[in-house]
């Protein structure tokens, strides 16, 4: 039995056992220089080709990422290219859509798509569907959420189309590029990351093929089935539109000085807290308030968390935050950050960042998180989707994920909006529960949580004006009137799913 | 803080951002399209909104033009605090001024309720401020008016003020003479706050009440410049609670750590308490 001639019954024995087939000598090996081999992978095809290839059938879920936010190219360019081959039937599942989205009307109403999961839409699109332009609902979820519909299965995704600035011929992509081609940037790829992931099958779109190996990478070609070449992916310049906006709105500076003070009489700020902020003028502004607070007591943060912004990038470069963990880039500042400065980042994708049933989620450790709101109600509850005439105009983003992780949640928003109240009696759709908010900071005045008894004692002290809720709601109403009640039909175009899966609200068409 | 009379957003509750007058301008940022509406929407705004006790003053047109009367009448019945009255030379303009408003608090009945505070904005203005000042009881404060005064001088308005120098002081001491308020001019660069801190410092040095202001951001610089320290309030305190021992003992010598008291340092430390509460970083309990 000392010969491999000896063995080979045993081995045939021991094969047939286990079911697999005997090793057969392959033919000779392919000695091409392998530079050249990486250029003809056999991943890199057209669009058309990708989409023939996945194996994409009507009916299926295809999914996409909305790190170019208002400037994303990628999903109107493949819904375009499905419509052209045929397909009809399909679930479009984006992390979130924007007002650059609108083409998706015509192919709606082709029966092109006809389901949307995301966590949120905007203007013509929104608008639409608000009106009841879908049969089904759209299905609304958190970024967390999302994260957590993706690993169990509430989310299936056949094929995922997915845009990034550079990737090699193999399918190792990331959301910036540091060859001399590059075209674009967005940032952190956070969240492709669990549709790269978990889809069957995934296709990167690039408008830059750069060299193997693309390293760092956000998705790694162990996830990548086919890449495809195209001019343009996204445009840059539009990242920062939309949600985010640097104000000078006296308006918005008062509260976000106001929020400020809040934080630093709060009992969290202290060294080692980690921070997170939300989009919206107010939000945004906070951090630069809280900078000159962290210089005077000396104090500075293990981490700051989210959709990372320049303010944050600038506070990390000074010292005064320790890492940056990005699920997203909210401006080119915070995208061009995690291109240079690998270390001081850590690019986390959507489960990472803020899902529920992950224990690891940098959510679960975050200390303070600023967020804003369309709507709040006397009993803290919050809505950032649905507008006050019942129109859908915003995301969910990771509003009720940060929201009820974190140890102190703070929303800022104005009293009034023009003349709609912002403090209302109920909040036209229920996003974050209000037993997940701390306090709510307006121009008006800073109304606590009556679960946070203790928080609303520091503020006081601290000369803070602490008010009631309802005195905010009456204030409002006592100056804007009280609103007529909306109008909705009874067919049901959104649902709103708790960040755990459970089913939390419902969004009905508006009747003008 | 100065509001444009015409722009309803911002009227509707400037007094958020805690300033201690709010003036709505019907005069120079209202085009004369635009007049009758914005006296209309101040008189409603004055009529309707709660200023949470902010002095509200209003910047009427010149009497001399087609609108002055009109705004003096709507203000007064909408009964605002004071009118600032642009573009003064002579105390005669007062006269006439105060002339209008009582014809129409005596159709109210409530004659002595409106106050007069008169904007200097010319070499002749600055020549009579003493003369305006005086010119009726209810003058309650002189102001600055750079812009139009500049121009008048056929100069410039540069960063550090140099051409405004005997304006400011004329006017600091025609109003300390006639026993009112003085307030400089606004500074209108938004993105250059140190030249406006700058500013700040220096009228508060030549001896004005307070800085007319064009954004709420400009509140703070102002606030930190004019508040007094911790260190001057607490020295006033003790000079004050000097004066109440004196006073008990029926001594006509006032001593503080020692040292003799005289009434000019009494005044300035009872200008330094009245400061700093208004500005609310002491309340009357902190002085019992």
């Amino acid at each position: 039995m000392n010969s491999l001639k000896d063995r080979a019954a045993a081995i045939a024995a021991e094969a047939a056992r286990l079911g697999k087939p005997v090793y057969k000598e392959g033919g000779s090996k392919d000695t091409t220089f392998r530079a050249e081999l990486e250029k003809v992978s056999p991943k890199v095809v057209t669009l058309e080709e990708a989409i023939r290839k996945t194996g994409l059938k009507d009916g299926m879920t295809i999914s996409f990422h909305h790190h170019f936010r208002g400037g994303d190219k990628v999903i109107n360019m493949v819904v375009a290219k499905l419509a052209e081959m045929g397909f009809k039937n399909l679930t479009l599942a984006s992390s979130s859509l924007a007002g650059v989205h609108s083409p998706l009307i015509e192919y709606i109403k082709q029966g092109v798509i006809t389901g949307i999961s995301t966590s949120g839409m905007r203007d013509a699109l929104a608008d639409a569907i608000s009106h009841g332009l879908m049969e089904k609902p759209v299905e609304f979820r958190s970024h967390g959420g999302r994260g957590s519909a993706i690993m169990n299965g509430d989310i299936h995704i056949d094929v995922a189309f997915l845009g990034a600035p550079s990737c090699d011929p193999l399918g190792n992509a990331a959301g910036y590029s540091r060859s001399e081609n590059a075209k674009s940037i967005c940032g952190s790829l956070g969240y492709a990351i669990p549709d790269a992931h978990y889809a069957d099958k995934v296709v990167i779109l690039t408008d830059d093929l750069v060299d193997y190996p693309n390293t760092p990478c956000a998705i790694s070609e162990h996830d990548v089935d086919y890449v495809v070449v195209v001019d343009s992916v996204g445009d840059s310049s539009k990242i920062s539109a939309g949600a985010i906006r640097d104000s000078k709105s006296p308006r918005d500076i008062l509260i976000a000085q106001t929020a400020a003070k809040v934080i630093e009489n709060s009992g969290y700020f202290r060294d080692g807290f980690s921070m997170q902020t939300g989009t919206g003028g107010a939000s945004l502004q906070v951090v630069k308030y809280l900078r000159q607070g962290m210089i005077d007591r000396g104090i500075k943060a293990s981490y700051a968390l989210g959709g990372i912004t320049a303010h944050m990038v600038k506070l990390h470069e000074e010292g005064l935050i320790g890492k940056l963990i990005d699920v997203q880039s909210f401006d080119k500042v915070a995208a061009e950050s995690l291109k240079n400065d690998p270390l001081g980042h850590k690019e986390v994708a959507a489960y990472e960042y803020a899902s529920a049933d992950e224990p690891g989620s940098a959510t679960h450790y975050l200390d303070i998180v600023v967020l804003s709101a369309l709507e709040v109600d006397v009993n803290f509850n919050v809505n950032v989707l649905v507008g006050s005439d019942g129109v859908i105009r915003g995301a969910i983003g990771g509003h009720p994920d940060t929201a009820a992780d974190s140890a102190l949640s703070v929303i800022v928003c104005p009293l009034l909006r023009g003349r709609i109240p912002c403090v209302v009696d109920e909040v036209t759709t229920l996003i974050t529960p209000g037993n997940t908010v701390d306090v709510v900071v307006t121009d008006f005045g800073v109304a606590v949580n009556p679960r946070r008894p203790e928080l609303a004692e520091k503020l006081k002290a601290a000369g803070l004006n602490v008010v009631d809720i309802h005195d905010l709601r009456n204030r409002a109403f006592g100056i804007a009137g009280t609103p007529e009640p909306l109008k909705f039909g009874n067919k049901v175009v959104g649902i709103v799913y708790n960040r755990e899966g459970s089913v939390q609200d419902v969004i009905y068409n508006v009747v003008d | 803080m100065f509001i444009p009379g015409n722009n309803p957003g911002m009227m509707q509750d400037a007094y958020i951002y805690k300033p201690d007058s709010i003036m709505l301008d019907l005069e120079d940022s209202v085009t004369m399209a635009e007049k009758d509406a914005a006296r209309l929407l101040v008189y409603n705004a004055l009529k309707t909104i709660d200023y949470q006790g902010v002095e509200m003053v209003v910047r009427i047109n010149p009497l001399n033009t087609p609108y002055g009367k009109k705004d003096v009448e709507a203000v007064v019945k909408a009964g605002v605090e004071v009118i600032r009255m642009p573009k003064t030379e002579t105390a005669d303009e007062v006269r006439e001024l105060e002339a209008e408003i009582i014809k129409w608090e005596t159709e109210l009945g409530c004659v002595g309720r409106t106050l007069i505070m008169a904007a200097i904005e010319s070499a002749q203005g600055v020549i009579n401020a003493y003369e305006i000042a005086t010119a009726s009881d209810r003058m309650m404060g002189i102001a600055l008016g750079a812009e139009d005064y500049s121009a008048n001088l056929k100069t410039n308005r540069t960063p550090g003020g140099a051409e405004l120098l005997l304006a400011r002081e004329t006017i600091v001491v025609a109003a300390r003479a006639a026993g009112i308020a003085c307030f400089d001019t606004v500074f209108s660069n938004l993105d250059d706050m140190d030249t406006f801190r700058a500013e700040v410092e220096l009228i508060k040095t030549l001896g004005f009440d307070g800085k007319s202001i064009i954004n709420p951001k400009q509140i703070p610089v102002v606030n930190e410049v004019f508040v007094p320290t911790e260190k001057q309030i607490e020295k006033s305190k003790g000079i004050i609670a000097a004066i109440r021992e004196a006073e008990k003992n029926h001594s006509g010598v006032i001593s503080y750590k020692g040292k003799m008291v005289d009434r000019p340092v009494v005044l300035r430390a009872q200008r330094t308490i009245d400061l700093a509460l208004a500005a609310g970083v002491i309340t009357k309990e902190d002085l019992q």
